[in-house]
């Protein structure tokens, strides 16, 4: 990976009216990788996708793309590709005859018959773009994006609504793209997705960063286990376990988040040697979202956030510390 | 070389290309634009006012490309930017001179299409006869006379939602029509209502049309210097909305 950014951004801060949708957010997007940004609905995800593609005027920060370009310049378009979140395109146009218009555009533009074979297109150029699948629609905008040979990729939630299928079909074209050396931004909601595509991770939320890294390092900034056990400990000894942050009972036994699943789990085992069904699970990414954002309960009902960011400041608040 | 020069021409070629076949595939365009206006002409003059082809000839073309220009720029527009297209293409390096010539063009060869069908009726069933140089100049005036109602329909597509946009493009489309004496000469107007219309761009267009056929020979200069106003109107509108699509998340 190549650690020259392709784009630089400082300070970027923009507000819709009285509502701060970014603040101070610093973004570097090196050729050859995936950034993901990650966020709740109204994180500002798009708000600074929509800076950086020079759709919304700059008014605090800078941004430089390719050295020294600034967004919406001639110079920077050209070498940009977006498939947005809502991205309509004259749906009666046919897969190749949109691929050609946005060729068209481009100085140096793919072979349309090789991008659509990439695409995973091939045997739909003549059909309307109304007349295709939700997939096969998805996969034509990414071709559109990519049709340039852009060096920075920008892709706004480009796999919602997709089956497993379909979606990884799209991982794939996005590998690709990696692979040739092209630095891209990665807005998703699917967590699964970031860990698999990211090389870098940054989380918003209400227009901040909260933290940033790779994938494990983000998993890394929330060390907790969830340890699911049948066990005749009630919730006040289960409570007072070493490193066990949160207990929840439930008709499948007892929950756990700890701090240290080793710890808990030896303790555990000292206290009730008959305890059964004894599963531990690492933190995954998703798990680190949503107690980084502390906005959304686990599927068991558990809000993990706010117990650990007490005790665990994000990665940005220890840079800022 | 400039990239943006160099990949120009191709961009404005397939940008043409594509917004006429994207308006030929929609019938919610084509049908009421192209049948709409030669309908109402056979039945009115032809059938009804018999003896007015020629002059019906260039009124009720008038009313027919004012609205292939209103309609192709004005609703898909709107439609455009609610769907996202034009955030998309701003994204991309769409050239956005392009992007309103291909519209400007398309509209263009509906409006040549719309004459085109009209001079077949009133040559064939209203005894019509023109010059060919009059027949090709009142296609080109009638072509090029789309330039200011393609400029109304986009500074109006700027502003509207797509659910407003076709009521509000037809409340200003027929009355403007009407106003304009293209349906009922504005000789017959009462004098009120005849100094209105003689300040409107429809009413010019229809004037011009007169006069390259021979119909009326009326002060053609003031007639273009009129639509050349009102198309530099309209296109500061266009540039004030396209500015103010920057300042909001459209």
């Amino acid at each position: 990976m190549s650690s020259q950014p392709i784009a630089t951004c400082r300070g970027l801060a923009h507000r819709y009216g009285s509502t701060d949708a970014l603040s101070g957010v610093d973004l570097d997007l090196p050729a050859g990788a995936v950034t993901a940004l990650l966020g709740p609905n109204g994180a500002g995800k798009t708000t600074l996708i929509h800076l950086l593609l020079g759709l919304l005027p700059l008014r605090q920060g800078t941004i430089r793309l390719f050295g020294d370009r600034a967004p919406g310049a001639n110079g920077a378009r050209s070498r940009i590709g977006a498939m947005l979140q809502i991205s309509g395109v004259q749906d009666n146009l046919t897969v190749r005859e949109l691929v050609e218009l946005f060729a068209s555009f481009y100085p140096d533009p793919a072979e349309v018959a090789d991008l659509v074979e990439e695409c995973g297109l091939a045997g739909l150029e003549g059909r309307r773009f109304d007349r295709l699948s939700g997939g096969q629609k998805q996969r034509t905008l990414f071709a559109l994006a990519a049709v340039g040979r852009p060096g920075l990729l920008v892709l706004d939630e480009p796999t919602t609504g997709l089956d497993p299928a379909a979606r990884r079909r799209l991982w794939s074209a996005i590998e690709a793209r990696r692979a040739r050396g092209d630095a891209i931004l990665l807005s998703t909601h699917f967590m699964e997705e970031a860990d698999r595509l990211a090389d870098r991770v940054v989380v918003l939320d209400g227009g901040r960063v909260l933290a940033r890294g790779t994938p494990a390092e983000i998993r890394r900034r929330v060390p907790r286990d969830t340890i699911r056990v049948r066990s005749r400990l009630g919730a006040e000894r289960l409570s007072a376990l070493p490193g066990v942050v949160k207990v929840r009972d439930g008709s499948e036994g007892w929950t756990l988040l700890s701090g240290n699943g080793v710890a808990t789990t030896r303790a555990l085992l000292e206290a009730d040697p008959d305890a059964a069904e004894l599963e531990v699970r690492g933190a995954d990414l998703e798990t680190a979202f949503l107690a980084l954002t502390g906005d959304a309960p686990t599927d068991d009902g558990v809000r993990p956030g706010c117990a650990v960011r007490e005790d665990h400041p994000s990665l940005e608040e220890r840079e800022t510390a | 070389m400039n990239i943006a020069i160099r990949t120009l021409p191709g961009a404005w070629m397939q940008l043409i290309r594509a917004q006429f076949l994207n308006l030929s595939r929609t019938p919610a365009y084509t049908l009421p634009t192209l049948l709409f206006p030669v309908m109402f002409y056979a039945f009115f003059g032809l059938l009804m006012i018999p003896g007015r082809a020629q002059f019906l000839l260039c009124t009720f073309a008038t009313f027919g490309v004012m609205g292939a220009a209103l309609f192709s720029f004005g609703i898909a527009i709107a439609m455009e930017r609610a769907q996202g297209w034009m955030r998309l293409l701003r994204a991309a390096p769409a050239p956005i001179s392009g992007v309103v010539t291909g519209k400007f063009v398309a509209a263009m060869l509906f409006a040549l299409a719309i004459v085109a069908l009209m001079s077949v009726l009133a040559a064939g069933l209203g005894g019509v006869r023109l010059a060919t140089g009059q027949w090709l100049a009142l296609a080109g005036v009638l072509a090029a006379g789309t330039l200011p109602f393609c400029l109304l329909g986009m500074a109006l597509g700027l502003w509207l939602s797509p659910s407003a946009a076709p009521a509000v493009i037809n409340i200003v489309y027929l009355p403007l029509a009407f106003l304009s004496g293209l349906w009922v000469p504005a000789s017959q107007f009462p004098a009120w209502l005849q100094a209105v219309a003689e300040w409107l761009p429809p009413y010019h267009l229809a004037e011009l049309a007169l006069h390259v056929t021979g119909t009326r020979a009326g002060d053609w200069v003031w007639s273009a210097a009129v639509l050349a106003a009102y198309s530099i109107t309209f296109a500061a509108a266009v540039a004030f909305g396209w500015r103010r699509l920057d300042g909001i998340r459209k």
